[in-house]
Formats: structure tokens, C-alpha cells, sequence
């Protein structure tokens, strides 16, 4: 079959698939007419119910909990996998002898892109600890506070100091961070079980003030452990990908 | 403006899936297929919305005020960064594929044995 | 409430609701042009960069959405870490196609 005919297959096939999407989607509501009762119970509930202002972190973390700790978890499968997937077959070598790229000058990497890397390199960690503690008050969490803690050490990467970036990560530490991450919000949940209360029901003391920092029980700390998490595997899976296009030659840096 | 959100989402699905079906670069294959996910973000969030709502943070507003549907931004927002791992997964598959057979063309790929 | 901002709730973050309308339209157009955009490029590390443009695109687009931590998410997983992880796997590509 000729890719020719493969795309006119393909373009009566999504013909059909697109007149039937939209067909079912036109049985919807419309936008904008929102009917369903959940999202109103919840918005009116979840204030008085967990002291956290944020309610998407609310049902993130609390009233939809299990959840997010299936898709914190497939993070960890899908950085364990990487490692799988990547590791040195059986006939593969390092390639020293014939490098095709030996005699390629490496251009320095340019001082505007370290000035701009390395300063921003503090503020972004202090921002994503910001984000990743402030779940329960304002629009943050664990999964954004990870990405972006993960974010400075790719900078710190991207700004030529590769050396300095597997000194700051090296890969067993950060495989034992990312399973206190994983293990922490199961366990968190173990610990209800142990009290004698259903899996993951929070159980800390809520506070008095809704939305302050010491409120909402258990939903800052597993968002802690959840930012912990997703920053050691973006960490993992960034440091994994570098390792195949390394080089290390000798006498630079 | 009553069904114009839900006609973009199927052309983004369409779209994408156009982009799968006649790639010929592995790496080309798995952005369309990023694009093809970023579709059903659109449709989570455009079925949740109110008119006229705000979001459902209520740390300086009133707790009656309407809000639009949180349920689907937590998973909307969980779904974003599970995307980015499994698209990382399915990097280092390209990767290997590449070391393993040479090529990157998913046409050639399919008629290339074990 | 017959107020001035023809929106249903008044805060002092709301605009009315025509205003909210065509911003919200704009903006669909937009990503869905950039989808197109991002779809027809063909050469890997160009479609790289669009990718990153649709990702702030979409960011826009959820924020128009009143979805300020969908908003949070895609712009650092969407402009940031998709295309580092993108472009490591096409360095080592080309290195080896070289």
C-alpha cells in the first residue's frame, strides 16, 4: 500500500471518526451550561469541609486521593522503564575509537546563556518549593512545585556545566529521593489505615484559618512529597537521555 | 460559541492523527501524538466551564461565588505531567530503535524483521 | 443584579461576559492554527520550537478557561521540559546518523 492510499484511507476513516466525535459532542449541555450537580457540591462543600481555599488541590489530594497516587506512580514506572529501555545492550560499546565527531570544534557555551542559567537557577528552586508547600491556598500543588524544581537543575545542564549538573543529581541519591516521594504518600496513607480510618482520610489537625499554610491536614504534606516525587523523576528521566549523547572528552573542564 | 470549543477538539484530534498516520520521522510521530493528547485537555476543561464563573479559588472571594467545575482540572492537571513522562518513555524507545535497526522512518520500521 | 458587567458574579477580577467570549474565541483559533502548524512541519527540531509556542498558546487558552493550575502545569511540562527531553533524544539521533 502506497502512502498515497494510506492517506486516503486514512482521511475517509477520520472523516467518519470526526462526524461521530462531534455528533456525540453536540449531545452535550453546550459550553458554558454546565449541569452537573459534583462540581457545584464540591465548591460549595470543600471550604468548610477541609479548611483548604484551593479547591482543585483539595479534591486532588483529598477527596479524589487514590487517584492521584495511581498517576503519581505511573511518573515512577515511566522513569524506572526509561532505565530499562536505556541500559547497554548486549553488542553495544562506548564508542571511543571511531568518534565521527572528534574533529568538530564544540563551540564554548555562550555567556549570556550561563549568566541567565545559573542566576535563574536559585530563584526557580526557591519557586518551586513555593509551589509545591502552598497547595491548600492558591493555584499550586505538588505535580506543578515538581516540574518546576526539576526545571533548575535543567537549567544548571542547559547552561554547559554538565559536570555540575551530575555532581548535584548523582543518580543514586536521586533514585532514593524519588522512592521517599512515592513511599511517602503511601505511607502517609498506611498511617490512616493504622489510626483505624479509611485509606488516605486526612486525619492531621485542620487549623483555624482557611487557606493559611498550617491548614487542611494531610493535603500540604502530601503535596510536599508529591513535588519531591515529580522533580527526581523529571530529574532521573533528563539525566537518563543526557547519558546517551555524553561525551566526555578528556582535558575539557 | 455553544458547540465551537468541542468542533476545535476534534479538528485538534483529527489533526494530530493526520499527523501519525503519514509521518516519516519517529520523533515527528510522537510531537503529533503530544498534539492528539492535548485535545482531550481542551474538552476536560471546556465541558467544566460556567459562563460568567470564576475559578474555584476562594481565598479572597466569597465562598458562594460560581465557580467552574474543579473535578476536571485536577485530572486535566495531573494528566499534563503524566503526558511528559510517558512521552520520555516513548523517546527512549525511539532511541533504541534507532540503534538497534538504523532508521528512524516508521515505514521502513514495519517491514524490517525481529 | 443589574450591574454594569453583565457577568453573573462580580469580583474584582471579572470582565464581562461579550469580552470573555471573543477572547475565548481568539484564542481556540489560535490553537487550533498552531496544531496545524505544529502537525505540518516536518523537520524534528523546527516542529521542537513550534511545540513550545503551542504550548504558551494552550497556557493562554486555559487561563481564558478559569484554570490558573492547568495553566501552572502546561506552561512548565509543555514550553519547558517536553522540548529538553525532545531535543536530548534528537541530539542523540543526529549523532548517530552523522
Amino acid at each position: 500500500m502506497t502512502p498515497g492510499q494510506r492517506r486516503w484511507i486514512f482521511l475517509a476513516g477520520a472523516a467518519g471518526l470526526a462526524a461521530f466525535y462531534l455528533w456525540g459532542l453536540t449531545g452535550l449541555p453546550g459550553f458554558g451550561n454546565y449541569p452537573g450537580p459534583y462540581g457545584d457540591i464540591i465548591n460549595r462543600v470543600a471550604v468548610a469541609q477541609t479548611n483548604a481555599t484551593g479547591v482543585v488541590s483539595a479534591v486532588n489530594f483529598e477527596y479524589r486521593g487514590f487517584d492521584t497516587l495511581g498517576e503519581e506512580f505511573i511518573l515512577f514506572v515511566a522513569a524506572t522503564g526509561m532505565a530499562v529501555v536505556l541500559r547497554h545492550l548486549r553488542n553495544e560499546r562506548q564508542q571511543d575509537e571511531n568518534d565521527p565527531t572528534a574533529d568538530w570544534a564544540i563551540p564554548p557555551a555562550s555567556d549570556a546563556v550561563r549568566l541567565a542559567a545559573l542566576l535563574f537557577a536559585g530563584p526557580v528552586v526557591v519557586m518551586g518549593w513555593f509551589l509545591a508547600s502552598h497547595a491548600q491556598t492558591s493555584p499550586s500543588g505538588g505535580f506543578q512545585g515538581g516540574v518546576v524544581l526539576a526545571t533548575a537543575f535543567i537549567l544548571i545542564y542547559l547552561s554547559g556545566e554538565f559536570l555540575l549538573f551530575r555532581r548535584i543529581s548523582p543518580a543514586d541519591i536521586t533514585d532514593a529521593v524519588e522512592a521517599v516521594g512515592a513511599g511517602g504518600f503511601a505511607a502517609i496513607g498506611i498511617s490512616a489505615v493504622a489510626m483505624g480510618l479509611p485509606y488516605l482520610k486526612n486525619f492531621l489537625p485542620r487549623g483555624t484559618v482557611p487557606g493559611a499554610v498550617s491548614s487542611a491536614g494531610t493535603i500540604p504534606l502530601i503535596s510536599f512529597f508529591v513535588g519531591v516525587e515529580v522533580a527526581a523523576a523529571f530529574i532521573l528521566i533528563v539525566g537518563e537521555l543526557v547519558e546517551q549523547t555524553l561525551l566526555v572528552r578528556r582535558g575539557e573542564r | 460559541m455553544h458547540i465551537f470549543p468541542f468542533v476545535v477538539v476534534v479538528y485538534i484530534l483529527a489533526a494530530g492523527l493526520y499527523g501519525v498516520v503519514t509521518s516519516r520521522h519517529l520523533v515527528h510521530q510522537i510531537v503529533c501524538l503530544i498534539v492528539v493528547q492535548s485535545s482531550t485537555y481542551v474538552l476536560l476543561l471546556g465541558i467544566g466551564y460556567k459562563t460568567g464563573a470564576v475559578a474555584p479559588y476562594f481565598y479572597d472571594i466569597p465562598v458562594h461565588t460560581p465557580a467552574v467545575d474543579p473535578v476536571v482540572q485536577a485530572l486535566a492537571l495531573t494528566d499534563v505531567v503524566v503526558e511528559a513522562a510517558v512521552t520520555a518513555l516513548l523517546l527512549a524507545i525511539a532511541v533504541q530503535a534507532q540503534k538497534r535497526f538504523g532508521t528512524l522512518d516508521p515505514q521502513e520500521l514495519v517491514q524490517l524483521k525481529g | 443584579m443589574g450591574s454594569t458587567h453583565l457577568s453573573a458574579v462580580v469580583t474584582p477580577y471579572t470582565i464581562p461576559t461579550p469580552l470573555m467570549d471573543v477572547l475565548q474565541l481568539t484564542l481556540l483559533v489560535l490553537v487550533a492554527a498552531g496544531a496545524t502548524a505544529v502537525v505540518l512541519i516536518r523537520e524534528p527540531v523546527r516542529q521542537v520550537i513550534m511545540l513550545s509556542v503551542y504550548g504558551v498558546l494552550l497556557a493562554v487558552l486555559f487561563l481564558a478557561f478559569q484554570a490558573p493550575d492547568v495553566t501552572l502545569s502546561e506552561l512548565t511540562v509543555g514550553a519547558v521540559a517536553l522540548p529538553v527531553l525532545l531535543l536530548l533524544a534528537l541530539a542523540k539521533v543526529k549523532r548517530r546518523e552523522k
